[in-house]
């Protein structure tokens, strides 16, 4: 055991770190210090870079685009885009219905889809909640009912993130009403540009509009388009949560939003000397720091410990719940920070207005942030049912 | 000792009560916080002409109803419980706290003003460099003939937008951060040279940014004596301390109340989720912070009248034991809701955005622990 990087993996950092350097947009990095929010074009324009460059799908088997590399390379990668500050590619598409469609789909579902995710071409979002079934998701309503060779749905989706932007989504829909909750259910990719589907947005305390609901009124989708058996959706969705979960733990994000506090800790004053030599606030930094490194050394051994290579595991719930944790206290940090200037609210810059907002860079969207991100810990299976998960999966309780 | 209210106590409440069950509902508040101006000037009107409340507080010689802080605390809390926007921190707690302190001409002057409703205030104490230190500041005031001449700037003044006064903290002498030299003046808002920029706050109220330029003010409008008046800044701003403390109690335990019914209407795996241990437990310890935030607010405000030291360590306690409450009860009141706690649509992430402002007013949980244990555990 040990926990160096080999001179390969060292060389293989320098050319990552490199071609960042030389190819990130100029004009992302811009908008990102401004701390303007990010469009659909910007997500796509880094996309392209790194799907140019053959790296948008690290964690794809080769066959289907995939990149051959080591988990440590992986690692390494997904280290040096958080360093850098590149935007977090969405991941409905790349790390969600893509490995469902490699593993479960039909050889013309992965001709058709997967080549299209990889180039950005198709943004994608996720059906799953809905108003009544949010942890208990296999309660879920929403019927697709046989008709020729087609099914007609209906149903309504919520906290769909953005689906105003999607041209596909992946639903869960209900296929048998008798079965079992969880043996009656379909995975169906759905064109978002179907007749009978309307997208309404939700929106969030931070006053983003991220998330929508989803209403689906006689939709008609070929039969064609359904993933795996009928009836057997679960397992799709079983897999994709899991997948999801691995994610979550955002490590080298935050790291980077260690180094982002940090930053703004020196900048603020707090009497005669910077906020970061403040004993309460030092502590409170170095304790994240501490249960970040636990965090990280926790997804190493997952990564490249005995299990490695045979997917997540119920462990991934472990990451999800001290993933979430982390990265919200990082954004009540940022908060206590900022200060008087987290308090007034800065709506965005609309067309043609260039009114600076109030206070320093860093503090306008240090309160909205904080808000929004209460939602780490809810969404893609709350941290309760996280820990129902590992009561269940890993004490056998 | 007796912790009952007396009936006037208890008629203020009921009265306030009802008067904010019919005309503060979240959709009216969504409405006016939403609106150009940021409130109804009909709601302040009202406290004042129609239900007397903004005289609860004052003296009956100025045509109160001879209260103090109990009945401060009250108001408060009961706007905390609407998430009420009035200005009566600001203009009632803190203007009217400094008038009463410093008495006389200037007193009987104004606190029939602001009784009478006529009158807003808004606090401009806060600097951009300055975080909680009520001393640390770069607004100057130069005696210059008779008056006074302002420069500087204040940062995120609540209330400014509606104000038709600013009480304003300022060097008459002095370094920066020095205990003495510090002033505090009771100016009109409209003077020449005082330039604001006015925005919605995270919270729902509003607030500027102003901007003070060789503003002329006359003598008079000084509160206090030159250059001693951080004892009455810090005196007035423990005033204000509890007060926010008692609208803290208001706001979570509305929290509180909002996640129990939600619990037992929001059915998951065939159950209220009310049913579930975890989740009863987390609501328990949620009302605990509810209980204790009350009772903190009622020992801050029963000591308001102690030595400095002794007040300062009660107020500081009551804030930081409220603050970490607020952060725990608004936390997890959002967290049982799951993601329709984090829409703008149910009232309840807005009682979470004021919880959450409130944990930093006048200073974080961490400020406040460093002053309490500065005070007394000083060797």
């Amino acid at each position: 055991m040990d926990m160096e990087f080999s001179p390969e993996d060292l060389a293989f950092q320098k050319e990552v770190r490199d071609f960042i350097a030389e190819n990130y947009p100029p004009e992302l990095r811009d908008k990102q210090d401004e701390g303007e929010e990010m469009s659909k074009e910007d997500f796509l324009a880094w996309h392209k870079v790194l799907y140019k460059k053959g790296w948008v799908a690290p964690a794809w088997p080769v066959e289907y685009g995939g990149t051959g590399w080591t988990p440590t390379q992986r690692f390494i990668f997904s280290e040096e885009t958080a360093r850098a500050d590149c935007v977090r590619l969405m991941p409905f598409g790349l790390a969600m219905v893509g490995p469902v469609i490699y593993t479960f789909g039909t050889p013309e579902q992965k001709a058709y889809f997967l080549p299209r995710i990889l180039s950005g071409e198709d943004w994608w979002c996720q059906g799953y909640s809905e108003p009544g079934s949010g942890s208990d998701l296999a309660s879920l309503r929403t019927t697709a009912v046989p008709d020729g060779d087609d099914y007609i749905v209906n149903g309504q989706k919520t906290w769909t993130t953005m689906a105003q932007h999607a041209d596909w989504g992946f639903f869960l829909v209900r296929t048998d009403k008798d079965a079992k909750q969880q043996e009656g259910i379909s995975f169906l990719l759905i064109d978002m540009k179907s007749p009978g589907i309307t997208v309404r947005p939700i929106i969030t305390l931070g006053g983003e509009h991220e998330v929508n609901e989803v209403w689906l009124e006689d939709v008609r989708v070929p039969q064609s388009q359904r993933v795996y058996e009928e009836n057997k959706g679960w397992t799709c969705a079983k897999f994709l949560l899991a997948h999801e979960r691995t994610g979550i733990a955002g490590v080298a994000a935050s790291k980077r939003g260690v180094e982002r506090v940090k930053q703004i800790a020196r900048t603020e004053v707090d009497g005669d000397t910077p906020l970061l030599a403040n004993p309460f606030f030092k502590r409170k930094i170095a304790e994240l720091e501490i249960d970040l490194t636990a965090l990280e050394f926790t997804e190493l051994r997952s990564l490249a410990g005995p299990n490695a290579g045979k997917g997540p595991g119920p462990e991934s719930s472990l990451l999800k719940i001290k993933g979430s944790e982390i990265q919200q206290r990082l954004t009540e940090l940022t908060l206590e920070a900022v200060g008087h200037y987290g308090a007034p609210y800065f709506r965005g810059f609309g067309e043609g207005d260039n009114e600076h907002p109030i206070g320093p860079d860093y503090a306008h969207r240090a309160a909205p942030t904080y808000f929004n991100m209460r939602k780490t810990t809810i969404y893609g299976g709350s941290n309760e049912i996280q820990r129902n998960i590992i009561a269940k999966m890993v004490l056998g309780l | 000792m007796d912790f009952t209210y007396t009936e006037t106590q208890d008629m203020i409440r009921d009265t306030l009560s009802r008067f904010l069950a019919d005309t503060y509902d979240f959709e009216t508040r969504q409405k006016f916080i939403n609106s150009d101006s940021g409130r109804d000037p009909a709601i302040w009107t009202a406290l004042a002409q129609e239900l007397g409340m903004l005289g609860a507080a004052f003296a009956e010689e100025h045509g109160g109803l001879g209260g103090g802080a109990l009945e401060n605390a009250i108001v408060m809390e009961e706007l905390g419980k609407v998430i009420g926007i009035e200005p009566y921190l600001p203009t009632i707690v803190i203007a009217g706290g400094a008038l009463k302190a410093v008495g006389g001409a200037q007193a009987d002057a104004f606190i029939p003003e602001i009784i009478s409703g006529n009158v807003i205030v808004a606090f401009a104490y806060a600097e951009p460099q300055g975080r909680y230190d009520l001393a640390n500041l770069r607004t100057t005031a130069k005696k210059d003939g008779a008056g006074y001449v302002l420069n500087g700037h204040k940062g995120v003044v609540y209330a400014a937008p509606w104000a038709t006064h600013l009480l304003v903290t300022a060097r008459t002498g002095g370094g920066q951060r020095d205990k003495d030299g510090v002033s505090l003046f009771l100016i009109d808002a409209n003077l020449p040279g005082i330039v604001r920029r006015d925005y919605p706050t995270v919270d729902g109220s509003r607030a500027s940014e102003i901007y003070f330029e060789n503003v002329a003010i006359p003598a008079d409008a000084l509160l206090g004596g030159e250059g001693a008046g951080l004892p009455l800044v810090e005196q007035i701003v423990d005033e204000a301390i509890v007060a926010t403390c008692a609208e803290a109690t208001g706001v979570m335990q509305k929290l509180h109340e909002g996640t129990l019914e939600y619990t037992q209407q929001r059915k998951q795996f065939g159950v209220p989720i009310a049913k579930f241990q975890v989740l009863q437990h987390r609501m328990v310890d949620m009302f605990m912070e509810v209980e204790q935030a009350r009772s903190m607010t009622i020992m801050g405000t029963l000591k308001l009248g102690l030595p400095a030291n002794e007040r300062m360590a009660a107020v500081s306690a009551a804030k930081n034991k409220v603050a970490r409450g607020a952060n725990f009860v608004g936390q997890n009141a959002i967290q049982t809701h799951g993601g329709i706690g984090i829409t703008q649509e149910l009232a309840i992430g807005h009682y979470f955005k004021r919880a959450t402002m409130i944990e930093g007013q006048f200073g974080s949980a961490d400020y406040h622990l460093d002053r309490y244990e500065r005070i007394t555990l000083a060797d």
